[in-house]
């Protein structure tokens, strides 16, 4: 078998020759930024990654990316993707969608995709507003606020992404920064290494219509020191990695650490607020079909299945 | 005296386990070479509600069940008088008047039942003394004081009753149970025997069982025939096919289907997630067929309202699947769980938004099923689109002998696939590969691979992730042929144009006798147009009626979607009379024939109770058509 040498790829590697239509100042271009830096700096073959994406401008992002690109349903995201991972193991996968797509009409495939621990990561453009249908308000918009493109203060409250990825079994959970590409890319990397089921949030701008939420607000221009609104977890002696995942104290303590960190306000915390190392759903499905341990399921010979016994147990 | 040919009936409170002794009855006439059509009947319940199982056994093949019952048992009162004695409304009047004369009652004599007042006095009756007869057994076994922990052993009384009545070998149905319980449970079969050989005994002594008229005689040379289920027909057409994954979420009456498989998962590597809802499901299978293996999912009409967007998904995106097995029940809405109607068949044919193409097909029986299921792998990847298998309660859950389970259609056929990096979509296809100018995203000479190629046929070879060179974007927008988002107005409606025109490319290509089939004479006075599961009892009672001379034919619609119309209007309109047949309230087929050949079926028998037709339905009905000359559109609602 002749070995040759280890491809290379880089940031241009994993950019789509396509016209991008989003707005100018867009948080979603850090977001792609990120991902892009974080397939490089893993040196992922592009041929050997799917993006699923929901709808809404964040649905866009795959078309954007050098990889195979799912652009898939409102809401639906994850069940795709989940589909799409277990059918071939061997392929990286991440979905991506608005925090509309993942917190609101997909709440449901949010909560029970935390329950399989699935080898995935998932990452949310939270920036509180529905921005493909003009700026109504998404469900992390808190209860009170108005953003310019509504007619009315929000009167439902906003959920909180991270306490609710804690309880529906997330085994990493992170948050980051759209306009901090370099950071997120950081985060991305260890997402996508982690094995399980892992949750990037990152808050994101929406320069037309979030008039609340802006760069300058995540700056902190209008505070008197101009002290940035967001700090980082590990910079202030946070650690939320479960040392020993047999210890349900310790997970325990870290769960709630996390959810405690995930109410603060001002300054939001950013980086990873829970990690920890639990069976897969795929370690589980290798139990049952020991084939796959082998080999993805869309490489296994299902052709020549022998069904006689099953017929002649009916005799 | 007749001489195999009878029904037999088994009622009781759901959960007192009617389905083993029916099932045990028909395995062991089975084996010894009867035909058997066996039905279950019961409520959306888990324990008490009235349900019942049926067995018409016959030397003959038999397609259908018949309204009255030559031997009936009774676990409880409600089995005999039903339930107007204690509920406001009564849902049923029991099974007594379905007796046929001479026919026997079996019931336990503790149920407090007095043949005296029920005005039937053309039948047998026999009280056993079931709770005695299992006590008796537990204590030929040291366990005489336990007797309240084996209720359900009066299943096994009623078998060995019943089988003493028809002088049936009693080592026959032996058999079959001990077959059931094996190795550590082999305890369980023998105590199951002993029941049934003093129930047997029972009435062997306390009755005279010759002057029962139905008598039951094995085969000497039994051919050796397959009794199934058609929910594990279903399923193991899909094993057979090579399905890699199986979605579902659980619903009655599809749900068997889908643990069937799962029990399979260990031994035909195919992997079964039980998804959080129906919209999960659907979009799981899609995700699936994507990244290249063939995948299935099963529901009812309340699941596959909420998977209709994914099928939009699946066919606008040129997903090699999913095959979906839609068992239809009872609706609207919840409506009857675990009844059976065909009132889906409009709903499958426009599940969704838009104008797209899939497969609708609705095999009749089940070696239909076991074809079409098969079938339709091949043609999801073929072809590019979702296909959807109509099936139904009944066929999901009749238990019944099939002399063969073959395939006609056996190929294995993945439909187009790119080769690799070196591959250009022009090369493979020798045809032109992009229109000029797709709103600007079209080049003429494009030489890299392109998932959504618009070429002649229509098909573009497919890729999947993994495959080197052949990456691609899939968009539930309207896209290019790379699978980028276009609105360019060329482009649209050049996709439109390729995806719709797959159907006639269907229509070609599936063999006719899978689109459709005609039964009986040419020159037919009547010709029943139907489709799906009520074929066999459309041929059994054609079969009753042909023995008193009357020339009646069958056209049954067996393919939806693409629709066979012109073959279809041919034979509409060469039939002297129509009639259409059909279990749902609005004669959904007739809506389909007059808008696909413009004939209107005027004669209509439709039934909508939730249960199937019965063979004598359906021959008193046909009768009624054949006799009377209707100037007026006739709508014959049975029951």
């Amino acid at each position: 078998m002749s070995v040759s040498a280890p491809i290379k790829f880089s940031v241009k590697d994993y950019k789509a020759d396509l016209h991008n239509d989003w707005c100018l100042g867009c948080g979603d271009f850090g977001i792609l930024t990120g991902i892009q830096m974080a397939l490089a700096q893993l040196n992922l073959d592009p041929d050997k990654i799917a993006l699923f994406s929901g709808i809404g401008c964040s649905g866009k992002t795959p078309h954007y990316i050098k990889a195979y690109g799912f652009h898939t349903l409102h809401g639906r995201v994850l069940p795709v993707a989940t589909g799409g991972r277990l059918a071939n193991s061997a392929v990286t996968v991440l979905a991506m969608g608005g925090d509309g797509d993942g917190y609101g009409i997909g709440a449901g495939y949010f909560v029970n995709s935390g329950r399989r621990n699935l080898d995935f990561t998932y990452i949310v453009h939270t920036n509180q507003v529905y921005g493909l249908t003009k700026g109504q308000a998404s469900p992390t918009l808190s209860k009170g606020r108005k953003t310019k493109s509504m007619p009315e203060q929000n009167i439902q409250d906003g959920v909180n992404p991270i306490a609710m990825a804690v309880a529906a079994g997330y085994t990493f959970i992170a948050r980051a920064y759209a306009l901090e590409p370099k950071y997120l890319a950081g985060i991305l990397v260890k997402a996508i290494q982690h094995k399980g089921s892992a949750l990037v949030d990152v808050l994101q701008t929406c320069p037309t219509y979030n008039d609340l939420y802006t760069k300058e607000w995540y700056e902190g221009a209008d505070l008197p020191e101009k002290k940035s609104r967001l700090y980082k977890l590990e910079e202030h002696g946070y650690d939320g990695v479960v040392k020993d995942p047999a210890d349900l104290d310790e997970i325990i303590m870290k769960k709630a650490a996390a959810v405690a960190r995930s109410y603060e306000a001002e300054p939001i915390p950013t980086g990873i607020y829970y990690q920890v190392e639990l069976p897969t759903y795929e370690d589980a499905v290798n139990q049952r079909i020991p084939a796959l341990a082998e080999k993805p399921l869309v490489e296994i010979d299902t052709f020549h299945r022998d069904v006689d016994p099953l017929l002649e147990a009916m005799r | 005296m007749q001489k195999n040919r009878l029904t037999w009936m088994i009622g009781g409170p759901q959960g007192s386990g009617i389905n083993a002794s029916a099932e045990v009855f028909a395995k062991s006439c089975s084996r010894a070479g009867l035909r058997v059509y066996a039905n279950i009947e019961y409520h959306s319940n888990i324990m008490g509600k009235h349900s019942f199982y049926r067995v018409r056994v016959d030397d003959e093949d038999v397609r259908s069940y018949r309204e009255m019952t030559d031997i009936l048992v009774a676990l409880d009162h409600e089995t005999l008088a039903g339930d107007g004695d204690h509920r406001r409304w009564p849902t049923h009047y029991g099974h007594l008047h379905e007796v046929s004369q001479g026919g026997g009652v079996i019931y336990d004599s503790d149920i407090g039942f007095d043949p005296a007042h029920t005005g039937r006095d053309d039948i047998h009756f026999y009280a056993v003394p079931f709770m005695e007869t299992i006590k008796k057994a537990l204590e030929e076994v040291g366990k005489g004081d336990q007797a309240r922990r084996y209720e359900v052993y009066k299943n096994t009384v009623a078998l060995g009753a019943s089988l003493a009545l028809c002088d049936y070998p009693l080592q026959l149905v032996s058999e079959v149970i001990l077959g059931q319980f094996k190795g550590k449970r082999s305890e369980v079969g023998q105590l199951n025997v002993r029941v049934a050989r003093l129930a047997f005994d029972y009435v062997k002594e306390h009755f005279d069982s010759e002057a029962f008229p139905y008598k039951l005689t094995p085969h000497h040379e039994p051919k050796a025939r397959i009794l199934a289920k058609g929910y594990e027909i279903m399923a193991i057409a899909k094993l057979k096919a090579g399905c890699h994954f199986q979605t579902y979420y659980p619903i009655s009456p599809a749900t068997d289907e889908s643990v069937f498989l799962e029990r399979q998962q260990r031994d035909h590597n195919i992997l079964v997630v039980q998804c959080e809802d129906e919209i999960s499901s659907i979009n799981m299978a899609v995700g699936a067929a994507h990244m290249g293996v063939r995948s299935a999912t099963a529901t009812s009409g309340p699941g596959f309202a909420l998977m209709v967007e994914g099928i939009g998904f699946a066919s606008i995106t040129e997903a090699p699947g999913p095959v979906l097995v839609l068992y239809q029940r009872g609706g609207p809405s919840t409506g009857l769980p675990t009844r059976n109607e065909q009132g889906d068949l409009l709903f499958a044919l426009h599940p969704a938004q838009g104008d797209f193409p899939h497969i609708v097909t609705a095999p009749g029986d089940l070696r239909e099923s076991y074809q079409d299921v098969f079938s339709a792998f091949n043609w999801a990847e073929r072809y590019q689109l979702p296909v959807i298998v109509l099936s139904d309660k009944k066929l999901a859950a009749i238990y019944t002998t099939i002399d063969r389970l073959e395939l006609k259609y056996d190929k294995i056929d993945r439909g187009e696939n790119f080769t690799g990096s070196e591959w250009t979509a022009v090369e493979a296809k020798g045809n032109d590969l992009v229109r000029r100018d797709g709103n600007g995203n079209g080049k003429g000479d494009v030489h890299e691979y392109l998932r959504f190629a618009l070429t002649k046929d229509g098909i573009s070879p497919r890729s999947r992730p993994g495959i080197a060179g052949g990456r691609f974007w899939a968009t539930t927008d309207e896209h290019d042929p790379d699978g980028h988002i276009t609105e360019g107005v060329e482009m649209r409606m050049a996709m439109m144009e390729k995806r719709m025109g797959k159907l006639d490319l269907i229509a070609k290509a599936i063999p006719k006798d899978q689109q459709y089939g005609y039964y009986g004479p040419e020159d037919a006075e009547l010709t029943v147009v139907s489709w799906g599961s009520p074929k066999g009892t459309i041929l059994d009672a054609i079969r009753v009626l042909a023995e008193r001379g009357r020339k009646i034919g069958f056209l049954q619609c067996r393919l939806m979607r693409p629709f066979p119309a012109e073959d279809v209007e041919a034979i509409l309109r060469k039939a002297k009379r129509l009639c259409l047949v059909e279990e749902n309230y609005s004669g959904q087929l007739g809506s389909v024939l007059r808008e696909q050949t413009g004939v209107k079926i005027e004669e209509r028998i439709l039934k909508y109770d939730g249960r199937p037709f019965s063979e004598d339905e359906l021959v008193a009905a046909f009768s009624n058509v054949l006799s009377g000359a209707h100037a007026e559109p006739v709508v014959t609602r049975v029951r």
